[in-house]
């Protein structure tokens, strides 16, 4: 495999050769799929919103186009930040109101209803994808689980917590490198200056 | 060989990569027999450290055997020597490595062109850290170059398990050195942030360093527990105010001494505002770092006492405190650790047994476990405190 941030590498520096298991789960890799897919959603959305609103008959709603699309990039970059559990669950109460908009635009007068309901059952998927990723990171990277060990032994005194107590107060802080006075350096007293003559 | 490499944001993969090679007399080549996943890892794997490369081998705290000198290191190191690498690159020669500041040597950083411009004046180079930092290769693999080889390194005698020695190259002169940098008094309470594995060194040394009282601040039950082993009083941040428990424990004045063990990922949690505000400035990219420990050290501290930063910072912080910092009279002292100006002694106290500093360590696996190992060191799964990787 060749990268090229090699050049950034001396001659005897190590080298990727063949890249092995990532620390990135099957969850991890869901929730940056859908954190881009999000984002370049949103631009579309910002960028060419009347294209949207045409192809779903929605004309003249423009402004929901652009809001939403601003949400998705929002959404979008949560979830591709560490965070990305609080990015996929917030892209899941995004797509609630995305439905809730298709829905009210499946009316019998709208005469684009099948695109409409073509964007509803995509949207019905991506949703399902949020909840999917949303809930396996959240058991893969659930704070604090599995076993709860006790330390209660672990003092790192061989000698006992009690005899550890200043042991080592025969260390002496150095006064040099000068950038490290100790504080009873500073206040001794400066030395008796010589009289004036 | 096989290294935990880099690939980008919570990326770090089990990868076959080249040997390393010699390419300057004074590097010699070690064979890794132990190494160790530290905190300052994790926001590598966050990538909240800027000028990562995809690529790079992760790991700044490693141990081994010596298998290949140049020819520049004679006399100073020759095959078969048992070594723990400071994570620091030092070559022993300039001005500032003559004073002991060995982080900040001016020849081990091989960017240095990069790091004056972004830091003003370059720092030293270090293993498997940033291309600020020189970008070299660190030591989560089964080999590594160490450059400056003659004067980078802790010489250790057999007879002493791995385990105990090998958090002299980062960790336990991270915690000594903080605790140093407080000129700790008898009459001292010494109040320390973050009860990961360099907080639980700083607890020891404060308390070897002979502080009249310690205070550990953490919101992890076990690790509270292992404070608390040390010789520490803890405040679970979660269950009690911090400012409120510290003035109380202090007779109202507030702890002389304060040490920030945890750096620029302070948790975020809606009890603690800045922390909420902090993360959403970092996600936009108007912030790098969360400083809400910094803030309430600057706070709670008494007039005239010494605040230490062992915590990694990485750039840019927002809403520090400036006025309380300058009336009270705060000194703050901080640096990436001079690890050799202080090994020599704390290998003495190891041998000694004042100090055993591998009860730290929770869990010893495999460097094939090791990108599993990242999360759940991250996650705090399995009551993980500090991950030894054996490659
Ligand atoms: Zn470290
Ligand atoms: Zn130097």
């Amino acid at each position: 495999m060749n990268y090229l941030s090699n050049i950034a590498r001396s001659e005897g520096d190590p080298k990727v050769i063949r890249s092995g298991p990532s620390s990135l789960g099957s969850s991890d890799r869901l929730a940056k799929g859908l954190g881009w897919f999000s984002i370049g959603l949103g631009l579309a959305g910002l960028i060419a919103p009347r294209r949207i609103t045409r192809s779903l008959g929605m004309e003249g709603q423009e402004a929901i186009v652009r809001a939403f699309g601003a949400r998705e990039i929002g959404t979008g970059i949560v979830s591709l930040s560490v965070d990305k559990r609080l990015g996929l669950w917030s892209r899941v109460a995004g797509d609630a109101l995305d439905i809730a908009t298709l829905t009210a635009a499946m009316g019998r007068d709208n005469p684009k209803r099948d695109n409409v309901q073509l964007a509803l059952a995509m949207v019905l998927g991506v949703t399902a994808l949020d909840v999917i990723g949303a809930r396996a990171l959240g058991s893969r990277h659930e704070y604090g689980r599995g076993e709860r060990r006790s330390y209660r032994d672990r003092s790192g005194f061989p000698k006992g917590i009690q005899a550890a107590r200043g042991m080592a107060r025969d260390f002496g802080t150095p006064s040099e490198p000068r950038a490290m006075p100790t504080l009873a350096s500073v206040s001794e007293p400066a030395p008796p200056r010589q009289a004036l003559t | 060989m096989k290294a935990l490499v880099w690939h980008g944001k919570e990326d770090i993969r089990y990868d076959t990569v080249s040997d390393p090679e010699i390419e300057h007399p004074r590097d010699a080549i070690v064979k890794v027999t132990s190494c160790a996943i530290c905190g300052s890892d994790l926001h590598l794997f966050h990538n909240f450290i800027p000028a990562m490369m995809p690529g790079d081998i992760m790991g700044h705290e490693m141990m081994g055997e010596v298998v290949e000198v140049g020819s520049g290191v004679n006399g100073h190191l020759k095959k078969g020597d048992r070594v723990v690498v400071p994570f620091t690159i030092i070559c022993g020669e300039c001005d500032q490595c003559k004073r002991g500041n060995f982080s900040v040597c001016q020849n081990s950083n091989r960017k240095k062109h990069l790091a004056d411009k972004v830091f003003g004046h370059a720092t030293a180079g270090l293993f498997g850290y940033t291309h600020l930092t020189g970008g070299y290769p660190g030591g989560q693999a089964e080999y590594l170059r160490v450059p400056f080889a003659d004067a980078t390194h802790i010489k250790v005698p057999d007879g002493i398990p791995d385990e105990k020695l090998l958090f002299l190259g980062d960790i336990f002169p991270t915690g000594w050195q903080a605790a140093v940098q407080c000129d700790i008094q008898p009459t001292d309470t010494v109040a320390i942030w973050g009860c990961g594995p360099v907080g639980q060194m700083a607890i020891r040394s404060a308390v070897l360093l002979g502080a009249q009282r310690v205070v550990a601040i953490d919101r992890v039950p076990e690790r509270l527990e292992m404070a608390e082993a040390g010789g520490a009083i803890t405040i679970n941040f979660d269950e009690e105010s911090v400012v409120e428990r510290l003035n109380e424990l202090t007779g109202g004045e507030g702890p002389e001494k304060c040490i920030d063990a945890v750096g620029l990922e302070a948790h975020v949690t809606p009890s603690l505002p800045d922390t909420v505000y902090d993360r959403a400035k970092q996600m936009v990219g108007m912030e790098s770092d969360r400083p809400h420990v910094l803030r309430e050290m600057i706070y709670v501290c008494r007039p005239a006492g010494v605040i230490s930063i062992p915590g990694v910072y990485g750039g840019l912080v927002d809403k520090i405190p400036m006025g309380q910092l300058m009336n009270k009279g705060l000194t703050i002292r901080t640096g990436q650790t001079h690890v050799n100006r202080w090994t020599d002694d704390l290998l003495r106290r190891i041998e000694e047994g004042q100090i055993d500093p591998s009860f730290v360590i929770t869990h010893t696996v495999s460097l094939e476990e090791g990108p599993e190992m990242y999360k759940v060191f991250r996650d705090k799964q399995d009551s993980c405190v500090k991950v030894v990787l054996k490659p």
